[in-house]
């Protein structure tokens, strides 16, 4: 059982490392693994893979919605596709070349999407996609992933590698502290508990972890105890841990590097609004675009930051109690 | 040697097959059907090799992808004449509960779909994905898909232009139903795409052409394409006429999205000789 104890920052480095190291690792054990990229392959941090099997790798140039469809047609011949950009060009840009051609005809394709949410940084918001966790849920069949730190996406890639069906997996491109235990076991599906308590849920996904862990150290010395959960897998929700976390606190908060409409957030109030009715803020973009900046800038101005996530955790919990 | 009137005999069934299915549910697309039944009958009955009892994956057979799937009747038909599924299927085209969709899909576990079509452009590139894993497990057999030429517009088909040359993909061939219509006109008035031969071959794709309602010169060049290995993709421009082998069809983009009235059915039909048996007019029960 995790605690915010065990929880200390033992290096730093960006989840897009974590999927090269994962990359290579579900490489290693499964010969029928092929690595697609639209002219991204040295920011998919992928190069030990392709190095180690260069008759594996797919450069397939600035043709994403192409790319979309070699990878149905390779998933149709019995490959593991992982096709890989940013995350924007993953989800917006070829939105119904994945509805038809992988989702609605049951393609096992793993789209591998980098440079996800502001965090991406100073390109600005062309390139910083907010809306694609809501896209990609909305999608039958789709699994939707968005791990919190290298040593999680790593084990993500090695886990949807022997998941059969269409996965969306979401990373980022900054530096970012990893906490979560090397080995810590990744489940598709199932909410990790970071943190046992007893006043405020809140359930964290990606970058957000992080600082919902700082958030809940700072929260847990002013004397409110946090239940705090990572949600990796937004879709299939754990709907059992969200409910029971949810019905011992008796106040929500949800925190996402995305639009407040359609992301975590939103399957966490759908789960709960006809199963556990609670009150819940959402630490999430306020339905804008972002803008350039650096990571740490653009999630304090949009309302990201560590401060957001207590002063929202603190809200909830005074709404209970009044 | 291939039995050039049996093939011809096939595809008239194939036809009455069609109108029948639209006529059934008073929806779909007999025009490019009708246009296409040579080019499917002569793939599935003569050139390629298949195996009727489906494996998804279709290893070690040639396999087609459907790309303009709205005219999955004449798709359907030759897949229910080939063995994929019983004939009587048919007659649940377009209807509830049915597996026989408006457009192609694996979604209902169909055998002999292998993607879902009717969102157009995609099929060229699915295509390319197959052909590019044939290659890696070393599996000679070729990869056919179909477009339209209106279809041509849309931009993700000049991505898979640029990449199937690009990788010597000389196991796909690619084939154009240039019959020169589309749902609003004629294809040089609503946005000109040809020449298909210079574009094809400014990309790097060998190019062949074809008679595409002459079934002995449809089966030879399909023949020839399937065979060749010259580090190309191969592009076949295929002339055919919409609505062919109905006389009040042929030649208009009108039949493209419309069903014929019951009298009009009587008429087609008895232009269609019947060779192997219609399938039962009521859809059978899904009980």
């Amino acid at each position: 059982m995790l605690t915010l104890d065990k929880l200390q920052q033992t290096g730093k480095k960006a989840t897009r490392d974590g999927f090269g190291a994962g990359l290579k690792a579900a490489g290693d054990k499964h010969d029928n693994i092929i690595m697609l990229t639209a002219d991204l392959r040295g920011s998919m941090k992928s190069e030990d893979f392709i190095n180690a099997y260069p008759d594996r790798f797919i450069q397939c140039g600035i043709s994403e919605a192409n790319m979309m469809g070699v990878a149905a047609g390779l998933a149709t011949a019995g490959k593991i596709p992982m096709t890989t950009t940013f995350a924007n060009f993953s989800t917006g840009r070829v939105y119904d070349q994945i509805r038809q051609s992988i989702a609605y005809s049951d393609k096992n394709v793993k789209i591998c999407a980098s440079h996800a949410g502001l965090t991406l940084g100073e390109d600005g918001a062309t390139h910083q996609i907010l809306e694609d966790i809501g896209m990609m849920r909305m999608l039958p069949g789709m699994t939707v992933i968005n791990p919190c730190d290298y040593n999680q996406t790593k084990a993500a890639v090695q886990a949807i590698a022997e998941h059969h069906g269409p996965v969306y997996l979401r990373f980022g491109r900054p530096s970012w502290p990893i906490f979560i235990p090397e080995g810590q076991k990744f489940e598709i599906g199932k909410a990790l508990h970071l943190n046992e308590g007893s006043d405020v849920s809140i359930f964290a996904t990606g970058h957000l972890v992080w600082y919902a862990v700082e958030a809940a150290r700072q929260l847990e010395k002013e004397g409110i105890s946090v239940d705090l959960i990572n949600i990796h897998t937004i879709k299939p929700l754990d709907e059992a841990a969200v409910i029971a976390s949810a019905k011992k606190t008796g106040a929500v908060v949800s925190c996402e590097e995305h639009n407040k409409y359609g992301g975590l957030g939103s399957a966490i109030a759908e789960c709960l609004s006809k199963n556990q009715p609670t009150r819940q803020e959402f630490v999430a973009t306020d339905d804008t675009f972002g803008e350039s900046g650096t990571a740490e800038q653009l999630l304090d101005k949009y309302g990201l930051g560590i401060k957001d996530i207590v002063a929202a955790a603190k809200k909830v919990v005074a709404a209970k109690r009044s | 040697m291939s039995d050039i009137p049996k093939l011809e005999r096939i595809a008239s069934q194939v036809r009455r097959d069609i109108i029948r299915q639209v006529h059934g549910c008073q929806s779909g697309h007999p025009g490019g059907s009708l246009g296409n039944a040579d080019l499917l009958t002569a793939l599935y009955f003569d050139v390629m090799k298949h195996d009727p009892s489906f494996s998804m994956e279709g290893k070690g057979e040639d396999v087609f992808f459907l790309s303009n799937g709205h005219i999955s009747p004449v798709f359907y038909s030759v897949l229910a004449r080939s063995g994929y599924f019983p004939v009587e299927e048919l007659a649940t085209f377009r209807q509830i509960n049915s597996r026989v969709q408006g457009h192609p899909t694996t979604h209902e576990g169909l055998p002999g779909i292998r993607i879902s079509s009717g969102s157009l452009g995609q099929g060229v590139s699915v295509a390319c994905g197959v052909a590019i894993a044939k290659r890696m497990d070393k599996d000679d057999r070729t990869v056919f898909v179909l477009t339209g030429d209106g279809e041509q517009q849309e931009g993700q088909i000049w991505e898979a232009a640029l990449f199937a040359p690009h990788n010597k993909l000389e196991n796909l061939v690619l084939i154009i139903d240039d019959n020169g219509q589309q749902i609003d006109g004629p294809t040089k008035e609503v946005l000109e795409v040809e020449s298909f031969t210079e574009k094809y071959t400014a990309f790097g794709w060998d190019i062949m052409k074809m008679d595409g309602n002459n079934m002995a010169e449809t089966v030879k060049v399909l023949k020839e394409a399937a065979a060749k290995r010259n580090g190309k993709p191969t592009c076949i421009v295929m002339k055919t006429e919409m609505g062919q082998g109905v006389d009040f069809m042929v030649g208009t983009h009108k039949w493209h999205g419309k069903a014929p009235s019951d009298e009009q059915t009587v008429t087609a039909l008895d232009q269609l000789e019947e060779t192997l048996g219609d399938y039962p007019d009521s859809a059978p029960s899904n009980n």
